[in-house]
């Protein structure tokens, strides 16, 4: 158990410690760099919890495709760092503004929150003991039938997500010539080619 | 509970020699190496000539497209795993639930495959 506690000050410390970089950093490559160090080790903590699946599904899922997102669009965003670093006085009353005036919210609600005296008796699906059965089987058992509708929406979610990705990114460019292998198929003798006799010194008109 | 973190053990070990291989390789050349360098040897190398310019360009949005469609099946694969796994216990309902779920993902991919989203060009 020394061991488990000493792996989660480890993992809790990297966490916090590059979730920090991801802001401090200046170059923006290394902030995804470092985000997805953060990911790797809040998976570590979910794997210290018992909680496998998620674990697995943070280092597939965000540090596989959202990370890799992450650096296309900042790839894309043409950073010149001298140009960044040069309003930064500028803009620096109006951020220390907003960032205080979040802060003071942030501080209002976390010190006026109380968890109701019944919310822990209302949980409708208790975790089953981890020796009965996995983690994966534990989600698995209640994900499509009883939490059905947000399994649903999740889905109705993903799809719009698509579309509009599709929507707002993909355009063709005109003028590309691209294979129609149908309409290569469903060409016949008779509209491909045409005989013509040719008269001897005369030619074609 | 410790059971299954001795499960991880071989996990750590694995990434604790990794670590070490990689750390051992980054630094012995900045022990062990003969290092005399100058401008010429530290410039950036192309090919013989000046670098013709910056190597941060714009990336293509299309890699974007690319990205962003993969993440969505991923997540799609993800949720059929616990699925699989509590398959027997789940009956028709869950099964059912399932189908409706990759049939809406289903509409998505035909319309991409029709829009030719999947093409580069």
């Amino acid at each position: 158990m020394i061991l488990a506690a000493l792996f989660f000050y480890l993992f809790a410390g990297v966490c916090v410690a590059s979730a920090f970089m991801v802001i401090a950093a200046k170059n923006p490559v290394h902030s995804v760099l470092f985000l997805i160090l953060a990911f790797v080790s809040a998976s570590g903590l979910f794997v210290l919890l018992g909680a496998e699946f998620l674990a697995m599904i943070l280092i597939v899922v965000y540090v596989g495709a959202v990370a890799v997102l992450f650096l296309f669009v900042v790839m894309m965003l043409d950073v010149d760092f001298a140009e960044l670093r040069q309003g930064f006085l500028n803009y620096l009353p109006v951020g220390a503004l907003i960032g205080a005036l979040v802060l003071v919210e942030l501080l209002l609600v976390v010190g006026a929150w109380v968890i109701g005296a019944g919310v822990p008796k209302t949980i409708t699906a208790p975790i089953p003991p981890m020796d009965a059965i996995t983690n994966t089987e534990a989600l698995g058992l209640v994900l499509y039938t009883r939490y059905v509708y947000y399994f649903q929406a999740a889905g109705i979610v993903l799809l719009v997500a698509m579309v509009g990705a599709i929507v707002l990114t993909l355009q063709h460019r005109a003028r590309v010539k691209r294979q129609d292998m149908a309409a290569q198929v469903r060409r016949t003798k008779a509209e491909a080619m045409e005989v013509v006799k040719v008269r001897s010194g005369q030619g074609l008109t | 509970m410790s059971e299954l973190l001795l499960d991880y053990l071989p996990l750590v070990v694995f990434i604790a020699v990794a670590i070490a291989i990689g750390l051992a390789l980054l630094v012995a050349p900045f022990i062990v190496a003969y290092q005399n360098p100058d401008p010429e040897k530290l410039s950036a190398y192309e090919c013989g000539f000046n670098a013709f310019d910056d190597a941060r360009m714009k990336f293509d949005v299309r890699f974007y497209l690319v990205a962003i469609l993969f993440i969505i099946f991923d997540l799609e694969v993800s949720f059929l795993f616990p699925w699989a796994v509590a398959f027997g216990q789940l009956g028709p309902f869950g099964f059912w639930s399932m189908m409706l779920f990759l049939g809406v993902l289903t509409i998505g991919f035909i319309y991409e495959w029709k829009k030719g989203a999947l093409e580069w060009d």
